[in-house]
């Protein structure tokens, strides 16, 4: 693929934002499903503050690749993952950390939402907060607060936060679920099309959320919607069967795409 | 260039005679519980026209002529206090090896079910022999004596010399003998949790055990306990073994009062009496009753466990998503 490590090597240090530095970095990550690649050396950085959109045809191994930033393929029993993936200059997959530790600083958000079902809306926000040993009642309240307006879903619960979580409408558990993963003060927040299934009012909530959250966070979020990628993302990365074929700010990919590939997925010619 | 296809006009009267089958094969079950639930009645009729309510609470277990008292209340608690026992050993463990089983790798996971699986075709008898010829003695040397020793002054459960046929020996065996229904069906209800739910326990940095407390447990309550009932049903409606190895007692001795003393179940007293009961007597319509009684209870309990284990399943297609 044409140029692709050229992307990749500019981006930032000439363009905009080249005084923030790299969140993250993955390196030359590969994923195999049994003896498939699904995702074939991808290397990418991410900067702090930044939203970073992945794109590509259903199936490329964007939910794959997202999995590996936080070690959620260590629960898929047929997944192998290679290669270094670096937070903070230290490495995800060292023998000697414990996966929980990073796991802690970068949260996830899923494609369909899911809170947990027996829990209070309250208590699902917490649930993160106790499992860290936060026990004082005045700091909890606290967290959930500020995680829920950080969520913009906090006018809409805030009377009735004993109320279970699956009473929500879907894009309020979704935003619930975005809460949730805030209120342990994650670095890095990943998101895996937080918005698919949801109406568009409730997708525009997530995306106002999501540039806010941005101010803060460095957020790198899969969408299969284009103009969604636009609305929301400094950078843009698109796949192609397991490959990263192109990786530039988000305005370069759609306007000027270096790669033919690339140039007919942003105009809706193949995917 | 659409072909025509020749659709047969005889699907609907097939239709017609497999909803006509079903219903047969379904309402063959419903007929004969009925039918055994009422012959029960009709040959116990003597003894609740006797006794009434006492066969319930009295405890006498006389089939002398003439003398005749019938009470089934010390078998009544004697399968209680069994199954409950059984249950109280049987049901964490049972939910630690369904835990184990859901995380472990497949190459373990796989042998590990069938493992567990093969407990359950274990025919009874071979439990019961089991029992009686090695279980019994290291009950005695290892746990009755030590504890009979300790506590035997203080503590009225363990107040009774250990004997190896009693109660306590009998409700180990059930509790190895529901180990394998209930943690075959909590597996399956342990894997049927979402895997986001799962995931996003693990999201918050949660470990394998708070995985569970936090996405497992609470998901699958309903299931798990319907799991549980169905661990009880089989202890309580369990026979051979128990009879083999409680000891079997009758009369008031039989009323469970220390763990070590012989105790006797609804099941056991049945299997015990019922060849030398003369049906001219009122000894089988009491031995008739005591199985009504069981019927019941065990009827209830598995309505239950069905009941909670249906709905857990059905939550889980509704509940995540609104
Ligand atoms: N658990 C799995 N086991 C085997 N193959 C998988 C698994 N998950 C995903 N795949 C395969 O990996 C490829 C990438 O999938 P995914 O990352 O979900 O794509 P995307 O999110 O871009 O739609 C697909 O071909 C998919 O079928
Ligand atoms: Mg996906």
């Amino acid at each position: 693929m044409d140029g692709k490590q050229d992307d990749i090597e500019n981006i930032g240090d000439d363009h905009l934002d080249s005084e923030k530095k790299y969140k993250m970095i993955a390196e030359n990550v590969s994923v195999f499903y049994d003896d498939v690649e699904a995702v074939k050396n991808v290397t990418m950085k991410f900067k702090e503050r930044s939203v970073t959109s992945l794109i590509g045809p259903s199936g490329c191994g964007k939910t794959t690749f997202l999995r590996c930033l936080n070690r959620m393929h260590d629960m898929t029993k047929n997944a192998r993952v290679q290669g270094r993936i670096l937070l903070d200059g230290e490495d995800l997959y060292a023998k000697d950390k414990d996966p929980i530790y990073h796991r802690r600083k970068v949260g996830m958000v899923f494609q369909k939402p899911n809170p947990f079902p027996t829990m209070s809306i309250y208590d699902n926000v917490a649930a993160g907060l106790r499992l860290n040993g936060v026990k004082d009642r005045r700091i909890l309240d606290e967290i959930v607060e500020d995680s829920l307006k950080m969520a913009y879903v906090w006018d809409e619960v805030k009377n009735n936060l004993k109320k279970p979580a699956i009473e929500l409408s879907g894009g309020q558990q979704q935003r619930l679920c975005i809460a949730r993963a805030l209120a342990i003060q994650p670095e890095v927040l990943l998101m895996d099309e937080p918005a698919s299934a949801l109406d568009p009012i409730a997708t525009q909530k997530i995306e106002e959320t999501i540039t806010e959250l941005a101010r803060e966070f460095t957020i790198i979020i899969v969408t299969h919607n284009m103009q969604q990628a636009v609305r929301v993302s400094d950078y843009t990365a698109f796949m192609y069967l397991g490959d990263l074929i192109e990786f530039n700010e988000t305005k370069k990919i759609f306007t000027q795409p270096k790669n033919e590939l690339t140039s007919k997925y942003v105009k809706g010619q193949f995917g | 260039m659409s072909r025509q296809i020749p659709f047969s006009k005889r699907r609907l009267p097939t239709d017609k005679i497999f909803k006509i089958s079903a219903m047969v094969a379904g309402s063959y079950v419903l007929v004969i519980i009925v039918l055994i639930v009422f012959q029960l009645s009709s040959e116990s009729y003597p003894i609740w026209q006797r006794e009434g309510l006492a066969f319930l609470t009295g405890s006498d277990w006389n089939a002398v002529e003439g003398r005749e008292s019938f009470g089934a209340a010390p078998y009544i608690l004697g399968t209680l206090v069994t199954a409950s026992l059984a249950m109280i050993i049987g049901v964490p463990l049972s939910i630690g090896i369904a835990m184990f089983i859901s995380q472990a790798p497949k190459y373990l996971s796989g042998p590990l079910s069938i493992l567990i699986e093969l407990l359950a075709a274990v025919p009874s008898i071979i439990y019961g022999l089991w029992g009686i010829f090695v279980f019994r003695q290291v009950m005695l040397d290892w746990v009755e004596y030590p504890l009979y020793e300790v506590f035997g002054d203080n503590v009225w459960i363990f107040s009774s010399a250990p004997f190896g046929l009693d109660i306590f020996s009998a409700s180990v065996i059930l509790a190895i003998m529901i180990i394998p229904t209930i943690s075959a069906v909590s597996r399956e209800i342990m894997i049927a949790v979402p895997q986001q739910q799962k995931e996003a326990a693990y999201m918050l940095g949660a470990t394998k055990w708070e995985m569970f407390r936090l996405a497992v447990f609470p998901y699958a309550k309903t299931g798990l306990i319907g799991a549980a009932i169905l661990g009880l049903g089989r202890a309580v409606g369990e026979t051979m073994a128990v009879t083999m190895l409680i000891g079997n007692a009758t009369g008031p001795s039989a009323f469970p009062q220390s763990l070590f003393q012989p105790g006797q179940t609804m099941s056991s007293i049945i299997a015990n009496e019922f060849i030398e009961a003369s049906p001219a007597s009122l000894h089988l319509p009491a031995l008739v009753g005591v199985g009504l009684i069981l019927l019941l209870v065990a009827i209830c309990i598995n309505v239950v466990a069905h009941i909670l284990v249906s709905r857990m399943l059905k939550v889980r297609e509704g509940a995540i998503n609104a």
